[in-house]
């Protein structure tokens, strides 16, 4: 009964994924595609448990969400500190 | 024990697309970071929330244990979402990305 | 030495609610690498101080939590008011505003700023010994700082000499 809702919810998040990826792909500072890389891996970290719910395997899928949480923050931390050292994060100045 | 579920996972949902819409009409980085910073997080821990509740319907000792990894991912984007979006913020500015300003502060 | 010794037994519950097994073979090796990562890290997890004041401060915080999750619920809203307003740059004024805070220790400073970034229309920029820059998305949010979290935060982590 609650897996059309889980399916729909799911959905949902997919369509909200591309949006962000708008701001991920069309800059316009690297800062800009940084913040939209780091929506799009909370939003998966979501959508991993919902797909969890649907194949009825949640002890799984969590597993695979608590990693990809962790790695979606060192990644954001990772990529910022790193932009950090460049002079400028407009491309188009370079 | 799904009608609560429910009730967590709409709203969060409802939050993820404030954050989304939020990215994309905010007119500069910092406010855009606004949006995307906590709305997401929240909607997140609401989603989250939702997930454990739904997963407690048939209690076993093997959901439970799921039910609390979900609680401990939710705790851990509590605390991570802020410090990114911390880190960011304070890059953007040392960098310099020009701000948004509204045109009477501008000229000051 | 009680130091390694809470770290061990966090360790040990976390070990137990990742793994969720408890046969002697998964908990024995658990209890291994807990004593090995306690080992190489008690000073990491754990500030040097008593242990009754760590105590303390857990409840603190726990009762300090509600207050939180009320004013991050209704941050959030008046930020989806922003975003779905249909002539939203008439709303946002954004400015960044810097203040002195009288919190001295450590925890609760960043327990503040965390708190200032969770809720919204506030961003806490850089934190340099006991002054603020934050990032305001409205004026009346600007106007709010530091305000009544800070003396809740105060309430629930300072003055335990």
């Amino acid at each position: 009964m609650m897996m059309p809702f889980f399916l729909g919810a799911a959905v949902v998040l997919v369509l909200l994924m591309m949006l962000s990826l708008v701001r991920t792909i069309g800059g316009p500072t690297v800062l800009d595609r940084i913040l939209g890389g780091n929506v799009i891996g909370t939003k998966t970290t979501v959508l991993l448990l919902l797909i969890g719910i649907l194949y009825e395997d949640l002890g799984m899928f969590v597993d695979i969400a608590i990693a990809y949480a962790l790695l979606n923050f060192i990644a954001t931390l990772g990529a910022t500190k790193y932009f950090l050292r460049r002079k400028s994060v407009h491309e188009t100045e370079e | 024990m799904s009608a609560i579920a429910a009730l967590f996972v709409i709203p969060g949902l409802f939050f993820f697309a404030v954050g989304t819409l939020g990215i994309l009409r905010f007119p500069d980085f910092y406010t855009r970071l606004q949006a995307a910073g906590k709305c997401d997080s929240f909607a997140s821990v609401l989603v989250l929330l939702g997930i454990a509740i739904y997963n407690l319907g048939d209690f076993t000792l093997a959901s439970l244990l799921v039910s609390i990894k979900i609680m401990l991912i939710a705790v851990f984007v509590f605390i991570a979402s802020p410090t990114a979006t911390h880190a960011i913020t304070e890059s953007a500015l040392i960098v310099g990305v020009e701000p948004w300003m509204r045109k009477e502060r501008k000229k000051q | 030495m009680s130091r390694m010794a809470t770290t061990f037994l966090a360790m040990l519950a976390f070990w137990i609610v990742l793994s969720g097994m408890f046969d002697g073979f998964h908990l024995s090796l658990g209890i291994l690498s807990c004593l090995l990562v306690a080992w190489f890290s008690h000073d990491l997890l754990l500030s040097v101080g008593p242990i009754r004041s760590r105590i303390r401060d857990f409840f603190g915080i726990l009762r300090y939590l509600p207050y939180l999750f009320k004013e991050i619920v209704l941050a959030n809203l008046q930020v989806a008011y922003i975003v779905l307003h249909p002539r939203m740059l008439d709303l946002i004024d954004p400015s960044l505003v810097r203040f002195r805070t009288s919190l001295k220790r450590p925890i609760s400073k960043v327990t503040f700023g965390q708190s200032i970034t969770l809720t919204p229309a506030t961003i806490t920029v850089s934190i340099d010994d006991d002054e603020f820059t934050v990032y305001a998305l409205t004026r009346s949010s600007a106007e709010s700082l530091p305000g009544e979290m800070e003396r809740r935060v105060a309430a629930a982590l300072e003055d335990r000499r």
